[in-house]
C-alpha cells in the first residue's frame, strides 16, 4: 500500500530583509521578499528521503497563505514533490498558531495522510508548536524535534536531541513528524526538478472547500491580541578601540566597570 | 487570590532555574502554585516553597518518562480544572512549549510563546515577546480562555520568598493519544560542568575567526574564568569545530544573558537574531566592518588569539 506523505511548508519574510508590521500589527508581508522558510527545506528533503527509501510512496506538499506563499509549494514542487496543494482565503489574514494548525489539519485530511513532515519552526514566527498542535488536532502520535528520522513496517523511529537528554524515539503511523536542522542539507532543486515542477498538479483550495468557518480563523479569530509593537531603540554607539597589545585589559577595564568580574 | 499554575522544569528532582524566575513571575499575578511531575517531589517542594509556591500539585507515574510530551499534556490538564487558575507559565523549552500548545488547545485557550517578560494588565497577563531577529518588541495578550504562556530563561530575577510548599497529589488520567509515542531509550548529554547555554548569565561564543576546533579552547578558558556557558556561531558548528547544542542563532539557541562576549563573529542577521537581546554585549574581531560592532556596548578591533587570553589573564588576576 502507498505511503501517502505530506509535508507542510511556509512561505515566509526573508530574515535578511527589513521586516515590518502593518498597521493591524500582522506580519508586513509586502515590505520584504518571501522565500520557502529555510527550515523548511530540511522537512521537504527527510519527506523525499522517506518517499524514495519506501516501496511506494507519494509526497505532497500543502501551505497556507496568500497568493504569493505558492512560491513555498512550488519549491517543495522542484525539490521532488509530485503534488501540491495551496490554501488561500483572504479570510486567513493575521491568523495565529491555534489557527493555522485548524486549517493545516483540515488541509492534510482533505489530502489524505499516512505521515506529515514539518520542520521544527517556521523562520519568522519561530513558535515551534504548530507541529505539536498538529498531532492534537489528529489525534496522532507527534514525534517532534528530530534530527533522525526513518519510516518502515508501519513505524516511525528517530532522535530527537534534547537540552539534557537525547531520545531515541518511535510511534506507529499515522504520525505528525518534525525535524530539525540537524536532519540533513536539503538538496537544491535540479534543472529537470524545475522544467517538471510546472507540469505537477497544484491544487488551490479555500476554507469552504475545507469546511472551516472562517470565524475561527483569521485575526477576529484568533485566541491572542497583539496590542502593541514598537521597534526597537537603535543601541547607543558603543565604545569600540583598537587593539594596541592592551585591547584584552582594555576589555577587562570595561567588564570590571560594568561588574562583571 | 487568584491561582498561577507554573510547570516545573526539573531534571531528576532539581528544579532548573527558569522554573525559579516563572515563580517570580508568577507572583506578578497572583499566587504560584507549582505542578511537578515524575519522582522526587519531596527536595523539589521544599526548593519551590523557598520561591514561593504555596501549593505543589504532584504527580508520579511511569508514562512521563516513558512516552512523549502528551502525558505531561493530560495532567497539566487535569492541574488545571483542579485548581481553575487566572494564568498557566510554561518554561520555554522546546519541550515546555509543545506542552503548553496542547493544554491550551484543550482548554480553547491563547497560546504566547517565547514571552521575555509578563506583566499583570486589565485584560489578565501581558506578555512581552522580541520578535523579528529582535527588531520589534511586542506587547500581546490571551483574548480567550485561561493565558497559557511560555516564558524564556532570564525573563525575570529568581527572588527566594518563603511559603509553605505544601505537597498535594494531583489524580491525573491518561488519555488514548499519552502513549502514542514511546521513549525507547534516553541517553543523558555529558555536562561540561559548565552552565547551561540558555540559562547562563553570561555567554562567550566563537565563531569562523576561531578558525578550528582546537582553537575553542582559548574560548573556553575565556568562559571558564567567567563562569559562564560557551557558544558558538552557525559557521563554527557547520565546520564541526564545536557541538550543534551549542549552537546560538536562529537555528540554534536563543539566549539572553547579562553579557554575551563574541569572538571571531561577524554578526550575521541569523546569529543576531538568537543574541539581540543580551543585556550587554562585546565583541572581538579582526574585522572594523563587521555588523556585530552596531550592537556592542564594547568592542576591540584586533586578533583574538592576542585579545581573548590577555582577557582571561586579567579577569583571572582580578578575581585572584
Amino acid at each position: 500500500m502507498s505511503l501517502r506523505i505530506v509535508v507542510a511548508v511556509k512561505y515566509v519574510p526573508d530574515a535578511t530583509g527589513d521586516r515590518h508590521f502593518a498597521e493591524d500589527l500582522t506580519t508586513d508581508r509586502d515590505a520584504v521578499d518571501g522565500l520557502l522558510s529555510e527550515l523548511d527545506e530540511y522537512a521537504v528533503e527527510q519527506a523525499l528521503q522517506i518517499a524514495e527509501a519506501a516501496d511506494d510512496a507519494e509526497v505532497t506538499a500543502v501551505t497556507i497563505g496568500p497568493e504569493d506563499a505558492r512560491g513555498a509549494v512550488l519549491k517543495a514542487l522542484q525539490m521532488g514533490a509530485a503534488k501540491g496543494v495551496h490554501v488561500e482565503d483572504d479570510a486567513l489574514h493575521g491568523t495565529d498558531v491555534i489557527g493555522t494548525s485548524l486549517v493545516l489539519a483540515k488541509a492534510v485530511e482533505h489530502i489524505g495522510f499516512d505521515l506529515v513532515v514539518t520542520g521544527m519552526a517556521s523562520t519568522d514566527g519561530t513558535a515551534g508548536v504548530v507541529p505539536a498542535l498538529l498531532a492534537e488536532r489528529l489525534g496522532v502520535p507527534q514525534v517532534t524535534l528530530l534530527s533522525e528520522v526513518s519510516v518502515a513496517g508501519g513505524k516511525v523511529t528517530g532522535r530527537r536531541d534534547g537540552d539534557v537528554a537525547s531520545e531515541e524515539l518511535e510511534a506507529a503511523l499515522p504520525a505528525v513528524v518534525s525535524v530539525t536542522d540537524q536532519s540533513g542539507e536539503a538538496r537544491y532543486p535540479s534543472f529537470k526538478g524545475i522544467m517538471g515542477a510546472k507540469k505537477k498538479p497544484l491544487e488551490t483550495l479555500d476554507l469552504s472547500d475545507l469546511g472551516v468557518d472562517p470565524a475561527g480563523v483569521g485575526l477576529g479569530g484568533s485566541w491572542t491580541a497583539v496590542r502593541d509593537a514598537t521597534a526597537r531603540p537603535p543601541r547607543t554607539a558603543g565604545t569600540i578601540v583598537k587593539d594596541e597589545g592592551e585591547g584584552g585589559r582594555q576589555l577587562a577595564e570595561f567588564l570590571a566597570a560594568q561588574k562583571f568580574i | 487570590m487568584a491561582e498561577v499554575l507554573v510547570y516545573v522544569d526539573h531534571v531528576d528532582g532539581a528544579v532548573r532555574k527558569p522554573t525559579l524566575e516563572l515563580l517570580t513571575v508568577a507572583r506578578r499575578l497572583g499566587e504560584p502554585v507549582a505542578v511537578y511531575l515524575g519522582a522526587g517531589v519531596e527536595g523539589a517542594a521544599e526548593v519551590l516553597g523557598a520561591h514561593g509556591a504555596g501549593r505543589v500539585l504532584a504527580a508520579d507515574a511511569p508514562e512521563f518518562a516513558e512516552y512523549l510530551v502528551v502525558p505531561k499534556v493530560d495532567a497539566l490538564e487535569a492541574a488545571v480544572k483542579a485548581v481553575g487558575p487566572v494564568a498557566v507559565l510554561v518554561p520555554s523549552s522546546a519541550e515546555g512549549k509543545e506542552v503548553a500548545a496542547r493544554l491550551a488547545l484543550r482548554l480553547g485557550s491563547g497560546v504566547i510563546t517565547d514571552a521575555v517578560d509578563v506583566e499583570a494588565g486589565a485584560e489578565g497577563p501581558v506578555a512581552t515577546q522580541s520578535v523579528f531577529a529582535a527588531a520589534f518588541t511586542t506587547r500581546s495578550v490571551v483574548s480567550r480562555g485561561v493565558a497559557v504562556i511560555t516564558v524564556k530563561p532570564n525573563a525575570a530575577p529568581v527572588e527566594p520568598v518563603q511559603a509553605a510548599g505544601a505537597v498535594e497529589e494531583l489524580a491525573v488520567v491518561f488519555g488514548e493519544l499519552a502513549t502514542g509515542t514511546r521513549v525507547v531509550s534516553r541517553t543523558a548529554r555529558t555536562s561540561s560542568g559548565r552552565p547551561e547555554l540558555t540559562e547562563a548569565a553570561i555567554v562567550v561564543s566563537g565563531g569562523r575567526g576561531v578558525n578550528g576546533a582546537e582553537n575553542f579552547s582559548v574560548i573556553e578558558a575565556l568562559a571558564d574564568s567567567l563562569g559562564a556557558a560557551v557558544g558558538a556561531s552557525r559557521a563554527a558548528v557547520d565546520a564541526g569545530w564545536y557541538p550543534h547544542s551549542n549552537q546560538v542563532g536562529q537555528t540554534g539557541k536563543s539566549v539572553s544573558p547579562q553579557l554575551y562576549v563574541a569572538n571571531g563573529i561577524s554578526g550575521a542577521i541569523q546569529h543576531r537574531a538568537g543574541m539581540q537581546t543580551s543585556k550587554t554585549i562585546v565583541a572581538v574581531n579582526k574585522d572594523a566592518e563587521a555588523p556585530i560592532f552596531d550592537l556592542v556596548d564594547y568592542g576591540v578591533v584586533g586578533d583574538l588569539f592576542n585579545v581573548v587570553p590577555q582577557l582571561t589573564e586579567e579577569v583571572k588576576a582580578r578575581k585572584g
